[in-house]
C-alpha cells in the first residue's frame, strides 16, 4: 500500500491529524502502541461509557476514521525509524514494515515523576496508574493521597471520590494563584472547571494544600503513610511544617514527560520548554528540523487534548498541501485555529508557572533514596559522581554509576538525573542534559524474534 | 458489557480478574502490591507508570519472564508468578 503519510500515536492530536488528512484525500496509515484508541486522555476500557469522562470527542473522531476508511493497527509499537529513498521506514512490532513519504509524531507523553525517600515503595504510583486501575474498576487503595503539580490531580482525585474511594488528600506543589487575573475566555474557561473541582473536594472533606509536597512515603512491604510538607519558595520543606498522613496508596506526578524516541533518532531538533521539558523545536505549521517530518500535541510542548486537537487538525491539513490535495479548511476556519492555538498555548504557559516542579526537589533526599529506580542508583551515589569524580553533565554521571541506563532507559529518571547534576554543578538545566535520557534509537523493547525478523542488517 | 470473571493465577493461589483488566489491576484488585524483586537490593516493586513506560511491574506470565503487568493483557488460567532479579532463574535460562 503507497501512503501519503504515517501518523504514529492516535491520542487526540494523531486521531485529528489522521481525519483531517483523510478527509483532504490523503491516503493514511495510523499506527497505535496501545490496543485502543484515545491515547492517555481518552483512556477506556471496553466500549467508552458511564465511567469515563468527555469521550464524545473520542467518538466522533473515531467514527469519521472509519468512515473515511483511514489505514490503522492498535496494538503496533514503532519500535525503529529510518530514512529510505521513498521517504520514512517505520518497523512496527509484529506487523510489516510501513513506509510513507510524511510522517507525523504525535507520541503524547507519560507521568514525569521526582524521587523522594520511599518512592520506591510498592503502592506508590502515578497519576496516570491510578486512573488506569480506576478505568479498570479497581481502587487503587483504601485511602489514597493524590500529591504532585498540575491541574490533573484534581480530575484524578475527583475520578476516584465519584467511585467511592477514600482520598486523603490533594497535595499541590504549585500556587495556583499564579494564574492571576489573566484576561482570555480560555483561561476563565479553565479556572473555572478548577474551582469546581475544588468545591467538590471541599464538599467531601478532601484536604487540598496548595505548596504542599510529599516528601517521604513511609513503610515496608508497602507504603502506609506519608510526609507531607510546605514547600518554601524554592520547593525546600518549610521546617516544622512536616505531618504524617495515613494511607495505602500515593498518587504523586510533577507534569508530564513527552516520548521523543522516534524524531530524535532521524534527528529532529529540540529545544527547552518553559516546563523543563525536552520537546520538538517545530515552526508555525508544525514542521520539525527533518524534511517530511511533522509533530503535533504534547510532543512539541505539553499544552492539554484542546491544544492537541487543534494542532492534529493544523498539521493534518499542512501535510495534506504537501501531498498535493487541496487544504479542508476555509481560510477563516484555519485563522480561527490559529488564534485558538495561540491562546491555548498562553493558557499552557500560565499552567505550567502555577505547577512548576519545585526548584530545589533534591532537598528532599536523603544520600540513599533511588534515583534511578531500575539500577537502583542512589542519590548519594549522582553526588559522589559529581562531587568526588568530577562529572558536570549527565552523560557522565550516568556513565560513572549508572543511573538511567536500566530497563526503562532513562525514561522515568532522566529528568530527576538531569536537574540534580545541574543542581550540583551549579547551573541551570539545559536541553542538552536532557538529550541523553530521551534518546532511544531502539524505541521499545523488542523480541530477539522481532528483532531477527526484521529489514534491518 | 459483560464484566463475569475468570482466573488467573499467582505464585499458585486463584485471583479473579475481569475482562478487559491488565495483569497489574487483577493482581491489584486481590490485594497485591508488588509482584517483582530488584536485581541489587531484592526490594519489592510492583505497579508504577502503570503505562509501561517504567518497567517497575515486571512479571514472568506462563514461564516467561520480563513481562509489564500493566500491558498485559488478563487471560483465563494465566500463571503469574513473582519475578526474581532478572527473571532469569526461573525459565532455566542463564539469565543476564
Amino acid at each position: 500500500m503507497r501512503y501519503d503519510v504515517a501518523v504514529v500515536g492516535a491520542g487526540p492530536a494523531g486521531l485529528a491529524a489522521a481525519v483531517t488528512a483523510a478527509r483532504a484525500g490523503c491516503q493514511v496509515v495510523l499506527l497505535e502502541a496501545a490496543p485502543q484508541f484515545g491515547g492517555q486522555f481518552w483512556r477506556h476500557r471496553g466500549e467508552p461509557g458511564a465511567h469515563h469522562r468527555p469521550w464524545v470527542g473520542l467518538a466522533a473522531l473515531r467514527a469519521e476514521l472509519l468512515a473515511r476508511k483511514v489505514a490503522y493497527a492498535v496494538d503496533a509499537a514503532v519500535w525503529f525509524v529510518e530514512r529510505v529513498d521513498a521517504g520514512y521506514r517505520l518497523l512496527v512490532t509484529g506487523r510489516e514494515p510501513v513506509v510513507a513519504p510524511r510522517l507525523i509524531i504525535a507520541t503524547g507523553t507519560y507521568d514525569r515523576v521526582l524521587p523522594f525517600p520511599g518512592w520506591d515503595l510498592p503502592g506508590v504510583l502515578t497519576p496516570a496508574a491510578a486512573q488506569a486501575l480506576h478505568l479498570a474498576g479497581v481502587a487503587p487503595g483504601g485511602r489514597v493521597v493524590i500529591a504532585g503539580a498540575g491541574p490533573y490531580l484534581l480530575s484524578v482525585a475527583a475520578n476516584l471520590l465519584a467511585a467511592g474511594v477514600e482520598v486523603a488528600g490533594v497535595y499541590e506543589a504549585g500556587d495556583p494563584r499564579r494564574y492571576a487575573r489573566r484576561p482570555g475566555a480560555v483561561v476563565a474557561g479553565k479556572l473555572a472547571e478548577a474551582a469546581g473541582y475544588v468545591a467538590w473536594l471541599a464538599r467531601h472533606r478532601v484536604p487540598y494544600r496548595t505548596r504542599h509536597a510529599v516528601v517521604a512515603a513511609r513503610g515496608t512491604a508497602a507504603v502506609t503513610s506519608v510526609e507531607v510538607a510546605k514547600l518554601d519558595r524554592r520547593g525546600r520543606p518549610v521546617p516544622g511544617s512536616r505531618r504524617v498522613v495515613a494511607c495505602d496508596a500515593l498518587a504523586v506526578g510533577y507534569g508530564f514527560t513527552p516520548r521523543l524516541e522516534l524524531p530524535l533518532a532521524l534527528g529532529c531538533a529540540t529545544r527547552l520548554d518553559v516546563d523543563g521539558n525536552l520537546v520538538l523545536d517545530v515552526d508555525i505549521a508544525g514542521r520539525t528540523s527533518v524534511p517530511g517530518v511533522y509533530a503535533a500535541g504534547e510532543v512539541t510542548g505539553v499544552g492539554g487534548t484542546e491544544l492537541a486537537l487543534i494542532e492534529g487538525r493544523l498539521v493534518g491539513a499542512v501535510v495534506s498541501g504537501a501531498s498535493g490535495r487541496p487544504n479542508p479548511f476555509t481560510e477563516l476556519e484555519l485563522t480561527r485555529m490559529l488564534n485558538r492555538r495561540a491562546s491555548y498555548r498562553r493558557l499552557a504557559h500560565l499552567a505550567h508557572a502555577a505547577h512548576a516542579p519545585p526548584a530545589e526537589w533534591m532537598s528532599w533526599l536523603e544520600p540513599r533514596t533511588v534515583v534511578c529506580r531500575c539500577e537502583e542508583v542512589s542519590a548519594g551515589q549522582i553526588q559522589a559522581a559529581v562531587t568526588d569524580l568530577g562529572a558536570t553533565e549527565p552523560r557522565t554521571v550516568a556513565g560513572l554509576c549508572g543511573a538511567g541506563m536500566g530497563w526503562c532507559q532513562g525514561r522515568i529518571c532522566g529528568y530527576a538525573t538531569a536537574t540534580l547534576t545541574a543542581h550540583l554543578c551549579g547551573r541551570a538545566l539545559t536541553s542538552a542534559d536532557l538529550l541523553p535520557f530521551a534518546r532511544r534509537p531502539i524505541a521499545t523493547p523488542v523480541t530477539l524474534d522481532e528483532l531477527a525478523r526484521s529489514p534491518l542488517k | 458489557m459483560t464484566t463475569r470473571g475468570f482466573a488467573i493465577h499467582f505464585d499458585g493461589r486463584p485471583v479473579t480478574a475481569a475482562p478487559g483488566q491488565s495483569v497489574a489491576a487483577a493482581l491489584w484488585a486481590a490485594g497485591v502490591r508488588s509482584w517483582r524483586t530488584t536485581r541489587v537490593s531484592g526490594a519489592p516493586r510492583g505497579l508504577f507508570c502503570g503505562v509501561g513506560a517504567c518497567f517497575d511491574c515486571l512479571v514472568t506470565i506462563d514461564g516467561v519472564p520480563n513481562q509489564r503487568a500493566c500491558l498485559v493483557p488478563a487471560r483465563p488460567n494465566q500463571a503469574v508468578t513473582t519475578q526474581i532479579g532478572t527473571g532469569g532463574d526461573r525459565t532455566g535460562s542463564t539469565g543476564s
